[in-house]
């Protein structure tokens, strides 16, 4: 089956790919780029594992094919850090024991990323809303909406 | 070791919450998962699984899969050994029937749930391989599936198997059953105590088949060398298990199989068995190809982990000054295709938080043709937790009693035997209840719609087998290894209980989880026991690396080890050894090493004896809409006894964790089956978990009665927080609308239509 050639920006770099036109943009990212930090719970985009984002937006790469990106820049877990320097949601992370066993924490921090961007200053219940599409098993939300807010306020420049 | 009564309490490094060592990795998107593992050269595996729930397999032929071009190999029962023997071989937190794991892995003569494995092949790519799947040929003669406890237990009941005989009866029944085991404990006289009692409950309490619901679906990958041997990288709970199950299964020596832990993207016990690691060894061994296998999410729900259904029917007495006179309690659990519910402890715990001279318990491990259940955090305790907390409560409202003094009044403590024999050393239960009743969760009015609940919960907690090693690097920071995988933040725990022991900062000590070549046997991460067990290990091993310092610090000084004391990290010669030197750092001492002895590092292993049971109490708030019967936690507090919190913020962790499970449980959660036995939600949107717009935050409060059995006096956190829940919300649910759900889920259409027809 021929394949499309997709030119796209990917954390900042320009990328080149092949893909069918039934590949999702998980399995690029995933099988093709090997950029695993981008994670696969249900292919159904239920649980939000597989959140990058988009010219800005949070989606489910799991429900977006890989020809959809072509012209577009493309975030994922890999790219949230500047350089050797984290990035305060996932300091944030690890500061506040966000995460036990750590498989939905990258979906997290780019559904994150994506509301601290759009609103600086959320109130709990907007970060729970927004947050609502992404699945956590083992932490009951607790501590990563504690996370998500704490960064927040140190991203507004107000000590925490 | 009773080291606690007389030392004192104050630690340097344990209690604290520091970074973990391999969080860098887990915001990063660096950590490797399960399914993030690839090889050159890699084929993609993928299951047939069975279209009916019951049925003889009469023919599989696996031609014209094979004749795909891109297919390189395709299995199926023949390519198994027969297990007939039933012989008992260590699985995660209980022994399992290697024959009955054998026969899930991959279906022999029956097919016995919808979505057992029948075949599997391995192509160049997931397409192919899917696309050879609709190649086998697969001839089923369909049976009638038994699908819930009376039709299994029915005297006309299709059998699942024809080799079971109810065991646990007085006398060998002469024809097989659905009913696998049957068990019975008592202590005292419940008629004389149901005569005595003023108040008595009789009830019948359910729950539905839950799932354990970790994000990251199963995942191996395999290859196999010339030499025969094997190479497994998966996700689990348990390496060592993986390769002793995966030997056995094949009938392989457990020598040929190295099995290297990834990460593990939550497991909650569902991840203490195999499904498909014997099935990728046997694609890789024929394909001369590595394999790589990843479950989808509908795979996960239909042919994994789930916990039993349950139906408990409870008999509670209790007399006006609130005490409880007797309780007789049958549990019957479905254990899935085959024997193997969590029967067993669901019995045991049933009463542990209650000091009883009367009671009677029953249980029932009965096999429906669903998928084979398996462990699920604190196995067995939420579901006769649910019937138990919830018959209290209902006692304590006739006695028109507070629920938290009626627990007190008839609480387990110091002392009393627990039903299932045991005689509890000291435990917090009694705490628990008292912080309850103190806090100002417990006092804080309600309003409309809104009502609160009251629960406590009991798990053992285990020990058994662990390993540590330490080895101590030239420049004088630690690398501690264990096998037990990380599942929320125990590299943190371990790294901080070296810490302490060996008086030298966390950010020191690098902890790394091990393959089952690089480290010595340990059992799996479950049963709350890695903290405890594990840390043991460390702990000890730390030990020997500080009386190995001690000689070397005593070579250098020419005195005797005896003459050195090792404090606050450095080896300090003792008053009148007559050495006027300064102390020796452990940096000094490794950059020494060569000259003293050479490399430093050490190793322990044990079985962990003494794991401190696990008591709980949780207060949950709820508001219900009375126009469509959904239940919104306003406000929840767990409280438990951790005995010590090593790292303290994953202890909270796993108090709001196991909570959440319980919450979803109780008012959402179930797999719901058609009428051939087909779940009908096989995904996260259906099987309803709850979300971060569910829960409020969880207060936590952490008690701590220490474990006199540890030298910092751990129990076991992570699985009593899940018992409580059920109950406490059931409870406020009843506070908040004077309506009583017996049955789980307390979805919205069931709690609305109970509200309507009052």
């Amino acid at each position: 089956m021929s394949k499309t050639h997709v030119t796209t920006t990917i954390n900042g770099e320009a990328t080149e790919f092949l893909c069918s036109t039934q590949q999702t943009l998980l399995d690029v990212l995933r099988d093709d780029l090997q950029l695993t930090g981008t994670k696969e719970g249900c292919a159904s985009g239920d649980c939000g594992a597989c959140s990058v984002l988009m010219d800005g937006a949070p989606i489910c790469s799991c429900l977006t094919l890989g020809v959809e990106v072509e012209g577009k820049k493309v975030e994922t877990i890999e790219g949230v850090a500047n350089g050797g320097e984290l990035h305060p949601l996932q300091q944030s992370f690890l500061e506040n024991a966000a995460l036990q066993c750590g498989i939905c924490t990258p979906g997290f921090i780019i559904a994150a990323k994506a509301l601290l961007e759009k609103n600086p200053d959320p109130s709990e219940t907007e970060v729970r809303y927004w947050l609502s599409g992404n699945l956590c098993r083992c932490t009951g939300y607790d501590k990563i909406i504690r996370a998500v807010l704490a960064a927040a306020k140190q991203m507004r420049g107000e000590t925490a | 070791m009773s080291q606690n009564a007389d030392k004192p309490q104050s630690y340097q490094w344990i209690g604290s919450s520091p970074i973990r060592p391999d969080g860098i990795d887990k915001v990063t998107g660096r950590a490797n998962f399960g399914a993030d593992h690839n090889l050159p050269g890699m084929l993609h595996g993928k299951i047939l699984r069975s279209p009916i729930a019951h049925g003889i397999i009469k023919s599989i032929d696996l031609s014209a899969a094979l004749a795909l071009p891109g297919v390189f190999a395709a299995i199926c029962r023949d390519d198994f050994p027969d297990h007939t023997t039933v012989s008992g071989v260590s699985a995660g937190e209980a022994p399992a029937d290697l024959a009955d794991i054998a026969y899930n892995i991959m279906a022999r003569d029956k097919v016995l749930y919808h979505g057992h494995a029948v075949a599997a092949v391995a192509a160049s790519s997931a397409e192919i391989a899917a696309a050879a799947l609709k190649l086998v040929v697969v001839e089923y003669e369909e049976l009638t599936p038994v699908l819930n406890l009376d039709a299994a237990s029915a005297s006309d009941a299709p059998i699942l198997h024809s080799n079971q005989f109810t065991q646990g009866l007085p006398e060998k029944p002469s024809s097989p059953s659905n009913i696998a085991s049957v068990l019975n404990f008592k202590r005292g006289d419940i008629e004389k105590g149901f005569a005595e009692a003023d108040v008595i409950i009789e009830q019948q309490y359910t729950t539905p088949t839950a799932h354990q619901g970790y994000i990251e679906p199963h995942a191996v990958t395999a290859s196999c060398n010339e030499d025969g041997r094997a190479n497994v990288w998966c996700c689990t709970q348990g390496p060592f298990v993986v390769r002793s199950l995966t030997a056995s299964v094949l009938d392989w020596d457990v020598g040929r199989i190295k099995v290297t832990p990834s990460e593990i993207g939550g497991g909650f016990g569902g991840k203490t068995v195999v499904y498909l690691e014997p099935l990728a060894v046997k694609l890789a061994e024929k394909s001369s190809r590595p394999v790589k296998m990843v479950m989808s999410r509908e795979e996960v729900f239909r042919a994994t982990g789930p916990t039993s259904a349950s139906r408990s029917h409870v008999k509670l007495g209790a007399d006006k000054n609130g005490k409880i006179t007797a309780v007789e309690i049958k549990i019957e659990c479905e254990a899935g295709a085959f024997k193997g519910a969590p029967v067993g402890p669901a019995c045991m715990t049933a009463l542990a938080c209650y000091d009883l001279e009367n009671f009677a318990i029953s249980g029932y491990d009965i096999v429906v043709n669903k998928p084979k259940a398996a462990a699920y955090r604190a196995p067995g305790a939420p579901l006769s937790a649910f019937a138990i907390e919830s018959a209290v409560d209902e006692a304590a409202k006739k006695l028109q009693l507070d629920p938290v003094d009626f627990r007190l009044n008839n609480a387990a403590k110091k002392g009393t035997v627990a039903p299932y024999g045991a005689k509890f050393p000291v435990i917090g239960l009694v705490e628990t209840l008292e912080a309850a009743k103190a806090h100002p969760h417990y006092s804080a009015p309600l309003g409309p719609n809104q009502g609160r609940g009251i629960a406590s919960g009991f798990w053992f907690n285990v020990g058994m087998q662990s390993s540590a090693a330490i080895n101590i690097n030239e420049n004088g920071t630690a690398t501690v290894i264990t096998a037990n995988p990380d599942i929320g933040g125990s590299r943190a725990s371990m790294a901080l209980m070296a810490a302490e022991a060996l008086g030298i900062p966390y950010d020191k000590i690098n902890a790394i989880v091990a393959d089952t070549e690089s480290s010595g046997y340990s059992d799996v991460t479950g049963g709350s026991r890695t903290t405890f067990a594990t840390g043991k290990a460390v702990i000890q091993t730390a030990e020997k690396i500080i009386d190995e310092l001690r000689t070397r610090a005593a070579a250098l000084w020419k005195i005797e080890t005896e003459q050195v004391e090792w404090k606050d990290g450095k080896a300090h010669p003792i008053a009148g050894a007559n050495v006027d030197k300064p102390p020796f750092s452990l940096e000094d001492l490794s950059r020494s090493a060569a000259k003293t002895g050479g490399p430093i590092s050490a190793r322990a292993s044990l079985t962990a004896q003494g794991a401190g049971a696990g008591f709980g109490t949780h207060i949950c708030d709820v508001e219900v809409d009375p126009e469509t019967g959904k239940t919104q936690i306003i406000r929840y507090t767990a409280i438990q006894d951790a005995g010590k919190a090593i790292h303290r913020a994953y202890v909270e962790g796993q108090l709001q964790g196991g909570a959440t499970q319980g919450i979803g449980w109780a008012l959402n959660e179930e797999y719901v089956f058609d009428d051939r036995g087909v779940m009908q939600n096989p995904g996260f949107l259906d099987y309803r978990m709850p979300v971060a717009l569910d829960l409020p935050m969880i207060d936590t409060v952490i008690v701590e009665v220490p474990n006199p059995s540890h030298p910092y006096g751990v129990r076991g956190v992570g699985e009593t927080p899940i018992v409580p829940p059920l109950g406490a919300v059931a409870n406020a649910i009843d506070s908040a609308t004077n309506t009583r759900i017996r049955d789980l889920p307390i979805s919205p259409p069931k709690l609305l239509k109970a509200l309507t027809s009052v």
